[in-house]
C-alpha cells in the first residue's frame, strides 16, 4: 500500500530548539505502535516560516496546520486524525482576529499574501532525501541548461527575467554572469555562494539552506555552466550546524547521483563544490572580504576594481551570489524569464524573503512579490503589532539599512523606493519596533553593533563609528547637546565618503534615518533629557504618586541604595539624586503608585 | 620544530600536527585548520598558535592575527558550560539585555567571563537565527527561547551537578 499521509514535521533551527525532533520521534512510535508505517509517513522538512507558532505540524493532503506542538500531542494527532480522520482542534491556528480555528494553511492570513518561489521547497519536502528534490523539479533546470541551451543563452535568459542580487545591493544577476564568464576565458573560475548571514535578525539563508539545499547546488552548477567554472565554494558561518549538516548530506547524494562531480547528465561537464566556514566576522559578507577569508587570511576588504569577475579567489576570476539569489535561478529556467518578469515592479522583478521579527505578531520568515507594502506586510502577513501596542518603526536593511516609519507604509517594497526612503533591501531582515522602543537606543544598538565589527582597516569606519557611538550613548546618558546632534550628521556624511567597503559606507545609516524620522525624539533626549519609550535608564525619573502611596513603607525596604524616604502611613518620596534606576520599587509597590516619567 | 619557550605536550603536538597534514598543511586552509584546534583543545592559546603556524610554514602573527580577527576562535578557556546570549535585533528589542543582566549577577561574572569553578562562561553572540524564539540563549549549543529573566535560575539549576 502507498503511503496516503504525510506527516510534515519543521526541522529548521527554530522549531527544532523548540525539540521538533522529539516529536518526530513520538509520532515514529505512534505510527509503528498503530502498524500504520504503511500507510503515514513522518517527513522532517525544512522552514514553514510561521515561527512564532512553532513547533509546526502539517498533514499532508489536507494541510492541516498544528502550532506549538508537543512531544505528547503526537499520540492525539496520530490516533484522531490519522486513524479517524478528525482533527486535533486545540492544536489548530486560531486567527487572532475572529478567533476562529483555521482548518488549513490555505485559510491562514500568514500565507494568503505570500508567494514562495526561493521557499517553494521550504517545509515540502525532506531537505536530506534528494528523491524528494527531484520530485519537485529539482536539477531538471541544469538538466535543461546543459542539455538545450547554450551558456549565452542562460545568461540572457536570466538578465530578461530581471533578476537582481538579493544579498543587499541588488546588483542584476545576468549582468555579473556575463562580466564573468567573459573575464579571461579559459582560465580555472570559481562560482562562490555567499552564505555568510551576518545580519542580526536575519535568517532567511539559514533556513533556505536548511530547507532544499539543493536548489542552491543546483544553481551554483548553472552558474559553473555559465561563467566557465568547475568549482564552486559555499562560505557559511560556523553559527549554522544545521545548515552545515544538510549540505554536506546534499553534496553527497548530488555526487551519488551524478548531479555533481564528473561529465553531468555525459556532457562533459565538470562541476564540484566544497564547503568553506566562515568565523564570525560580520565584514566578510562583503564579497572582497569574503573572499580574503576564504583563502584563510583576515576577512578585511579591498578596494573595488578589480571586481571579483576579474581578480577573485586566489586571483582567479570568481562570480559571488547570495544564497536566496540563487534560489531563484532554477525557477527561471523552469518556468521562463518572462513568468519571472511578470511578477514584481518595473525595476525589481520576482519575490523577496524577509525575516520578519520583533513586535510583531507572527514572527517568521516570509516570501512576498516586490511592490508590496510595508502595510500589507505588518498589518495583513505578520498580523499586527503584539499587544495591540502602536507600531513606531520598521528597520530593513540590518545595520546598513534603516528605519522606517508610519509614513512609509504605503510605499510598494523595491530596492530603488527603499533607498529613497532612506533605508535599503539588504538581506532581508526585518525588525518591527512599537512604541516602547527609544530611537536614539536603536542607532546606538546599530553602532554598537558596526563598531564591534568594523574590521579597522580604514580610518572612518574604525575611528569615526567609534566617535558616533560615543556621541549616542552621551545623549542616552542625558548629557547631550544641540551641537552633538549637528556633529552626529557631519561625521555620518564623512563616514558614508570615504569609507572603503559598503559596509563602512552604510555604517552610518540607522543614525541618520532615525534622524530624518525622528528628530523631535532625538531633541526630547538632548533638551528636555526625556526618553518618550523610558528605554534610556539615565533619563528615567521615578516618581512616587503622593495621592496612591499608602505608606506601606515595602519600596523604602526594598530600596538597594536607600533612596526612598518617608515614614509609615504616609506618602514616600525618592530622591533623585541618589536614585540608581533599578526599578526594584516599582516591582514591589503593590498599590500601583510608582510611575516613570 | 616546536621552539625552546612552547610548552606543550607532545600529545597536542602531534595532534595539531595531524590536523594541518590533513589539509596539506596549505595556509590557504588556515581557518579551517584553526575550527578543528579549537574543538579539539577547546581555545587557541599561543602556544597552539606557534604550531599551527610551524606546521603551514607561516609567520606566528598571521596565525595570530586570524586568531583576533574572528569572533568565533577564542585564546581563553570557556567555562564547561559556554553560555551565549543572543543580542541580535530581535532579541534586542524583546529585552535580550535584561537577561544578560540577570545571567550576570547570577553568576557574578561579566561578558566574557569564566565562573571561579570555571564550569560556566558568559559570552553573548549576534543573532542564532531563531527570531520567533526570541529572546534566546544557548548553553554549549542547546537553544533556549522565549525567556524571561525569570528563567535564568531555572536554566542554571538543569546544570548542578
Amino acid at each position: 500500500m502507498a503511503v496516503k499521509m504525510h506527516i510534515l514535521v519543521c526541522g529548521g533551527t527554530g522549531c527544532s530548539a523548540s525539540a521538533s525532533h522529539e516529536i518526530v520521534a513520538e509520532l515514529n512510535k505512534e505510527l509503528v505502535a498503530h502498524d500504520l508505517t504503511d500507510f503515514a509517513k513522518v517527513v522532517v522538512t525544512g522552514c514553514f516560516g510561521f515561527c512564532e507558532r512553532g513547533p509546526i505540524v502539517k498533514i499532508i493532503p489536507d494541510n492541516t496546520f498544528y502550532t506549538r506542538v508537543k512531544p505528547s500531542d503526537a499520540k492525539e494527532i496520530i490516533e484522531e486524525h490519522i486513524i479517524k480522520g478528525r482533527k486535533v482542534q486545540r492544536l489548530l491556528y486560531v486567527a487572532p482576529d475572529t478567533n476562529q480555528s483555521v482548518p488549513d494553511s490555505k485559510h491562514m492570513e500568514f500565507y494568503k499574501k505570500q508567494l514562495r518561489i526561493a521557499l517553494r521547497n521550504c517545509g515540502f519536502i525532506d531537505p536530506e532525501n534528494i528523491e524528494e528534490s527531484i520530485a519537485r523539479d529539482g536539477y531538471a533546470a541544469l538538466a535543461k541548461c546543459l542539455t538545450e541551451m547554450t551558456p549565452e543563452q542562460v545568461i540572457a535568459e536570466i538578465k530578461k527575467s530581471g533578476l537582481r542580487g538579493r544579498g543587499g545591493a541588488g546588483f542584476p544577476t545576468g549582468l555579473k554572469w556575463e562580466i564573468a564568464s567573459k573575464s579571461r576565458p579559459g582560465e580555472q573560475k570559481y562560482v562562490v555562494c555567499n552564505a555568510d548571514e551576518g545580519d542580526p535578525g536575519a535568517f532567511m539563508d539559514r533556513s533556505l539552506l536548511e530547507g532544499d539545499p539543493h536548489s542552491i547546488l543546483e544553481a551554483m552548477a548553472i552558474c559553473g555552466y555559465c561563467i566557465g567554472a568547475s568549482k564552486g565554494l559555499i562560505y557559511i558561518r560556523a553559527e549554522y550546524p544545521l545548515a552545515i549538516h544538510r549540505l554536506q548530506v546534499a553534496i553527497q547524494q548530488a555526487e551519488e547521483y551524478g548531479l555533481l562531480g564528473k561529465d553531468i547528465f555525459g556532457t562533459g561537464f565538470d562541476f564540484e563544490i566544497e564547503l568553506r566556514y566562515g568565523a564570525g566576522a560580520f565584514v566578510c559578507g562583503e564579497e572582497t572580504a569574503l573572499i580574503h577569508s576564504m583563502e584563510g587570511k583576515r576577512g578585511e576588504p579591498t578596494f573595488k576594481p578589480p571586481f571579483p569577475a576579474q581578480s577573485g579567489y586566489l586571483g582567479k576570476p570568481t562570480n559571488v551570489n547570495n544564497v536566496e539569489t540563487y534560489a531563484n535561478i532554477p525557477v527561471i529556467i523552469n518556468k521562463g524569464a518572462d513568468w519571472f518578469a511578470s511578477i514584481g515592479t518595473e525595476k525589481s522583478k520576482g519575490t523577496k524573503v524577509f525575516a520578519l521579527a520583533g513586535k510583531i505578531n507572527n514572527v517568521g520568515l516570509i516570501e512576498v512579490p516586490m511592490g508590496i507594502t510595508l502595510r500589507e506586510i505588518i498589518y495583513e502577513i505578520g498580523g499586527g503589532i503584539k499587544g495591540g501596542k502602536k507600531f513606531k518603526a520598521v528597520q530593513t536593511g540590518g545595520p546598513s539599512g534603516g528605519c522606517l516609519t508610519e509614513k512609509h507604509l504605503d510605499t510598494p517594497i523595491d530596492y530603488d523606493s527603499l533607498v529613497a526612503a532612506g533605508s535599503m533591501m539588504g538581506s532581508g531582515g526585518m525588525i518591527v519596533m512599537d512604541e516602547d522602543d527609544c530611537m536614539v537606543a536603536i542607532a546606538k544598538f546599530y553602532l554598537g553593533f558596526t563598531v564591534d565589527e568594523s574590521c579597522g582597516k580604514c580610518t572612518p569606519c574604525r575611528v569615526g563609528n567609534r566617535r558616533l557611538l560615543e556621541i549616542l550613548t552621551k545623549i542616552t546618558d542625558g548629557k547631550g547637546t544641540m551641537e552633538d546632534l549637528e556633529q552626529l550628521k557631519n561625521l555620518s556624511a564623512v563616514i558614508k565618503d570615504t569609507a572603503l567597503c559598503g559596509l563602512g559606507q552604510t555604517s552610518p545609516n540607522p543614525v541618520l534615518s532615525t534622524i530624518s524620522n525622528f528628530w523631535d525624539e532625538y531633541v526630547e533626549h538632548v533638551v528636555d533629557k526625556k526618553c518618550r519609550a523610558g528605554q534610556c535608564k539615565a533619563l528615567k525619573k521615578y516618581v512616587i504618586d503622593p495621592a496612591k502611596c499608602k505608606g506601606c513603607t515595602a519600596c523604602a525596604r526594598a530600596c538597594p541604595v536607600s533612596a526612598i524616604s518617608g515614614t509609615v502611613k504616609n506618602p514616600h518620596v525618592i530622591n533623585q539624586l541618589d536614585c540608581i534606576k533599578c526599578g526594584t520599587c516599582i516591582e514591589k509597590c503593590k498599590f500601583g503608585a510608582i510611575s516613570i516619567q | 620544530m616546536v621552539g625552546p619557550k612552547i610548552k606543550i605536550t607532545e600529545d597536542s603536538y602531534l595532534k595539531i600536527k595531524e590536523i594541518c597534514e590533513s589539509f596539506n598543511n596549505n595556509p590557504g586552509e588556515l581557518i579551517n585548520v584553526l575550527h578543528q584546534t579549537q574543538s579539539h583543545f577547546g581555545y587557541l592559546p599561543e602556544e597552539v598558535q606557534q604550531v599551527v603556524a610551524d606546521c603551514l610554514g607561516i609567520p606566528v602573527g598571521r596565525v595570530y592575527g586570524v586568531v583576533s580577527f574572528y569572533s568565533f576562535f577564542t585564546m581563553k578557556p570557556k567555562g564547561k558550560y559556554a553560555i551565549s546570549v543572543c543580542l541580535g535585533t530581535a532579541c534586542y528589542v524583546k529585552g535580550a539585555e535584561k537577561i544578560l543582566d540577570a545571567l550576570k549577577s547570577e553568576l557574578k561574572i561579566s561578558e566574557g567571563g569564566v565562573t571561579e569553578d570555571g564550569k560556566f562562561s558568559l559570552d553573548v553572540l549576534r543573532c542564532v537565527g531563531a527570531c520567533g524564539l526570541a529572546p534566546v540563549m544557548t548553553i554549549n549549543g542547546k537553544t533556549y527561547g522565549r525567556l524571561v529573566p525569570e528563567h535564568v535560575k531555572e536554566i542554571l539549576a538543569e546544570y548542578a551537578e
